[in-house]
């Protein structure tokens, strides 16, 4: 009889309680329990960063967590930054960059890439590489992803 | 007709959705009542199975149901082949041999499916598959291809005499006769290995038959619905009707994605049926280095004959290639490799005996470039190799012996992947050189810059590789074209997209025929529902057979608009003109008809319609080239070696493509630079470890080096040719795999060049820091 875990823990700004098993990874509770499939899972070894969320405010991969290591904490994921009416700049700078083609690992370095710009509003090309560093993509050579940081931070200063 | 929409930097319809976490992908399906899957993989690469014992896992709470292939009874059989050799091909040996949804005799490489446990959640199902035990009799086993064909080898499938799964032989000219008129032969052994896709997406199925409706949905990650849909209607006793395969949103495909069936593929749906339940089976990345397909290994042996200015007077090239356990794929690897021998050069004597080796390794299918990598890394290095004998510079001796202008279309004579003959339908293959020997400013680097590099101690080289790549083949595909009453447009075709943006330039093609915006399109791909005929997504053809099936079905619409508005507006058909998602009459445009107007119109409830008519505004065309399109490049690279670490740093990158006419530039730069990324990969970084018990010695994103930004060059300078296709309306040529195909033969290029003081010679591909520290130290 597995002894449940009663969750609580505030989502893209919704407080969410449930009744989970420990061993739930986070990844899993927030696509499948919460129905939040933006997040997506490349690797469950923490390398490719595909599952990349927002926990309290700084980017971890969920993949590498448990959904019960969340309870009393703020999690965002790509769906808390933007929506298709209502994009986020750095979403509006992928798009014009062609910073996406499969867009499988978009999600995970859309959240890595918020909190730099937020800290970094004007990143030079080293850093912008460094940032991005922690985060597989197999479709694009990164240059376009490149191309789409510099845009947004452009946007995010104006 | 104004050229608005086609070549321009569009961005791309896809993209809100992508962006925004939208996207239905197959682990985003969710049916209520669906269950999940876990599969016992054998983790012997050749082993018998003497018993099963699933009772335990049987009466794990929470788990419904374990199958073996016992369970399956007489609907356990192996797959049918995906493709089978040409026909056209004469005097060729294919021993067929198909993998099965699970295996019943014995285990032929490691991880393959031995077992499946259904249960109420994938933690349950893994659980259970701890609790099955079988008893397995190891066998030896034969991973290295060298010595696969020796006769005390064990044998992969023994029911044959030996591992050989296929031989061919292929030739032009007469390569003898050239060898005795020559005054220079020259003879290399080059060995290359296996890479993997590794997709960001590992694969996955769901299947979901209703029982009372006698209906089976299968979301898949598949490159080919259609070719699913049907092999799965024959195997389950269904219409193909009463089964619809839809690929969503593909996370990367690549290649591997394209098979018919994985195990997984037939069995998901097949275990759906027996228990009237959805199922979900998702592949991890640990699985997917195992069960999904890979490829590249090969050993050629190769002699060039040449005169003593450097003309290439013959090729000749006998080859072994590794196909696994298993070779569904046929023979499409070393067709690709062996059209690819003779890159883009004139050469009139061509000889080559091709081996393909079963071994108790993972399938090999085609992964981007699907074989095309092996034959530029072997012509390009015999051409470095021959310069240097001869003393020629590297770039004219290639000047000398590129296929002339005029000479199209070239007849390569020999029979390629698509069963036709290798024609060459048009290229101009020196100014596409030319340019990335200006772009890169090769003189100025050889004369001042490289010289004074050395001088400080710095170990700095310079490549430049020309390459073709084949693509747009056959056999066909086919778009509906419809105007709908909202005035937007829709598009179908049997194709399937991960990635490539066709949601886009499909619709501008769309757009270039109607008027109508291009947010204004909506193409759907992936989903039999929506359209019947097709064949997959795979080498490199969307651009062209779908492209030219989409322009076919457009410019159809185009004409029934025409022709009902022309009559609406009392105004001959030439004054009108389509534009804004209006028909306007040219001299008087405020007299305009809505395209949606015109749809309503076209499609009455009452009245009668003239004979001949068809309802609506709509089209459906297919497109089959005779043969494909050849598309043509030159990668041009600086490197840095340091010869410590043997770390390499790329200093610049150019990619001169030539793929005929563009649709959207954005999306082809996109797919260059992935394809370069892919081949870095391939070059430096990746490489399959298996060891003597056919085991993968680096299954994890964190042992297989797939590039970062970090191993990418500053930027990828693109330079473009445009040579357009005579074989089609569009004049397109497909560009999704060239990236990838000449970078192992530049690599190779570049470090020997920067590393001259070593007198390396590079026989062999991928490398890696460890391989050429290897390399190094032996010289």
């Amino acid at each position: 009889m597995i002894n449940l875990f009663h969750l609580s823990v505030t989502v893209n700004g919704t407080l969410y309680e449930q009744e989970v098993e420990p061993r739930l990874l986070l990844s899993d509770f927030l696509r499948h329990d919460l129905g939040l499939s933006g997040t997506h899972v490349g690797c469950e070894h923490g390398v490719c960063g595909a599952c990349t969320i927002l926990f309290d405010n700084e980017p971890a991969r969920s993949c590498l967590m448990f959904a019960v290591q969340a309870h009393g904490h703020k999690v965002i994921t790509v769906e808390g930054l933007g929506t298709i009416d209502r994009l986020h700049p750095l979403q509006e700078a992928f798009w014009e960059a062609h910073g996406l083609q499969c867009g499988f690992c978009t999600p995970g370095f859309l959240t890595t890439l918020v909190p730099f710009l937020e800290k970094n509003p004007d990143p030079s090309e080293e850093e912008i590489r460094e940032a991005i560093s922690g985060n597989l993509c197999r479709c694009t050579g990164y240059q376009h992803i490149m191309d789409a940081v510099k845009l947004a931070a452009e946007k995010m200063r104006d | 007709m104004t050229k608005q929409f086609i070549g321009k930097r569009i961005k791309r319809n896809e993209d809100p959705r992508l962006l925004t976490g939208q996207a239905l992908f197959v682990d985003d399906v969710e049916i209520p009542g669906m269950l999940h899957a876990a599969f016992l993989r054998c983790d012997y690469a050749h082993a018998r199975i003497l018993s099963i014992d699933v009772s335990a896992a049987r009466e794990r709470p929470g788990v419904v149901a374990v199958f073996t292939a016992e369970d399956m009874g007489k609907d356990w059989e192996p797959g049918p082949p995906l493709v089978s050799p040409p026909p056209t091909l004469q005097g060729v040996t294919f021993h067929s041999r198909r993998q099965a949804p699970l295996v019943k005799d014995k285990v032929r490489h490691a991880g393959e499916t031995v077992a499946v446990v259904i249960a109420e959640s994938r933690y349950i199902a893994e659980d259970a598959v701890e609790d099955i035990s079988v008893e397995y009799d190891p066998l030896p086993v034969i991973v290295d291809l060298g010595k696969a064909l020796e006769p005390d080898s064990p044998l992969v499938h023994d029911d044959l005499d030996s591992n050989l799964a296929a031989h061919l032989y292929q030739q032009k000219g007469n390569y003898e006769a050239a060898k005795a008129q020559a005054d220079v032969v020259i003879k290399k052994r080059f060995y290359l290995d296996r890479g993997a896709a590794v997709a960001m997406e590992n694969r996955g199925i769901v299947a979901h038959w209703d029982e009372k409706s006698k209906q089976l949905i299968i979301w898949d990650t598949t490159q080919a619905p259609i070719a699913i849909r049907n092999g799965t209607a024959v195997r389950l006793g269904l219409s193909e009707n009463q089964v619809r395969v839809i690929a969503p949103y593909i996370g990367g495909g690549f290649g591997p994605k394209m098979m018919m069936f994985y195990p997984e593929e037939i069995l998901i749906p097949w275990v759906s049926m027996k228990l009237c339940r959805p199922v979900k089976w998702i592949e991890d990345r640990r699985e997917n280095f195992y069960a999904t397909t890979s490829e590249r290994e090969q050993l050629h042996d190769v002699e060039m004959a040449l005169t003593k200015e450097g003309r290439i007077m013959g090729l000749k090239d006998d080859f072994l290639h590794d196909t696994g356990a298993f070779d569904p794929y046929g023979l499409t690897l070393p067709l690709n490799t062996q059209c690819h021998l003779m890159g883009g050069y004139d050469i009139e004597n061509f000889s080559s005996n091709c081996t393909a080796i079963f071994t108790n390794k993972p399938i090999v299918t085609p992964v981007r470039g699907a074989g095309r990598q092996q034959g530029i890394y072997v012509i390009e290095r015999m051409v470095d190799f021959a310069a240097k004998e001869l003393a020629i510079d590297p770039l004219e001796i290639r000047k000398k012996n590129f296929i002339p202008p005029d000479a199209f279309p070239y007849n390569n004579v020999i029979v390629d992947q698509a069963f036709a003959p290798l024609i060459l339908d048009s290229g101009n293959y020196l100014p596409v050189y030319e340019k990335a020997v200006e772009m890169i400013g090769y003189e100025q680097f050889v004369k001042e810059e490289q010289p004074r590099l050395r001088a400080e101690g710095k170990h700095v080289g310079i490549a430049i590789t020309p390459f073709i790549e084949t693509t747009g083949v056959g056999p066909y595909e086919g778009a509906r074209v419809q105007i709908e009453t909202s005035g937007k447009v829709y598009v179908s075709s049997g194709y399937s997209t991960q990635g490539q943006g066709h949601f886009t330039s499909f619709a501008q093609i769309v757009s270039e025929q109607l008027g109508v915006a291009v947010s204004d399109v909506r193409i759907v791909t992936g989903d039999t529902a929506e359209f019947h005929w097709g064949t997959g997504t795979f080498a490199s053809r969307g651009a062209v057979v779908v492209g030219n099936a989409v322009h076919a079905a457009a410019s159809a619409v185009r004409q029934k608009v025409l022709k009902l508005a022309s009559k609406v507006l009392a105004t001959p058909e030439d004054a009108l003109e389509l534009e804004d998602g209006k028909v306007r009459i040219a001299d008087i445009p405020h007299t305009s008809i809505s395209l949606g107007e015109l749809a309503a119109l076209a499609n009455p409830l009452r009245g009668a319609v003239e004979p001949g008519t068809e309802p609506g505004l709509e089209a459906t065309d297919y497109f089959g080239p005779q043969y494909g399109a050849t598309a043509f490049g030159t990668h041009a690279m600086i490197i840095e070696v340091d010869t410590e670490t043997m770390m390499i740093e790329i200093k610049r990158y150019i990619a001169v493509e030539d793929c005929g006419r563009v649709l959207n530039p954005l999306i082809v730069d996109g797919q260059i630079h992935g394809g370069v990324s892919m081949g870095i990969g391939n070059a430096y970084y990746e490489k399959l470890h298996f060891d003597e018990n056919g085991q993968i010695l680096n299954a994890s994103l964190a042992d297989y080096l797939i590039v970062t930004a970090y191993e990418m060059p500053p930027r990828i300078e693109i330079g473009h040719g445009e040579t357009l296709s005579p074989l089609s309306k569009l004049g397109t040529k497909g560009v999704g795999e060239a990236g990838a195909i000449p970078v192992p033969a530049l690599f190779a290029q570049a470090l020997e060049n920067a590393l001259l003081d070593y007198d390396l010679e590079i026989l062999e591909t991928p490398l890696s820091p460890n391989r050429l520290f290897e390399l190094l130290y032996k010289s």
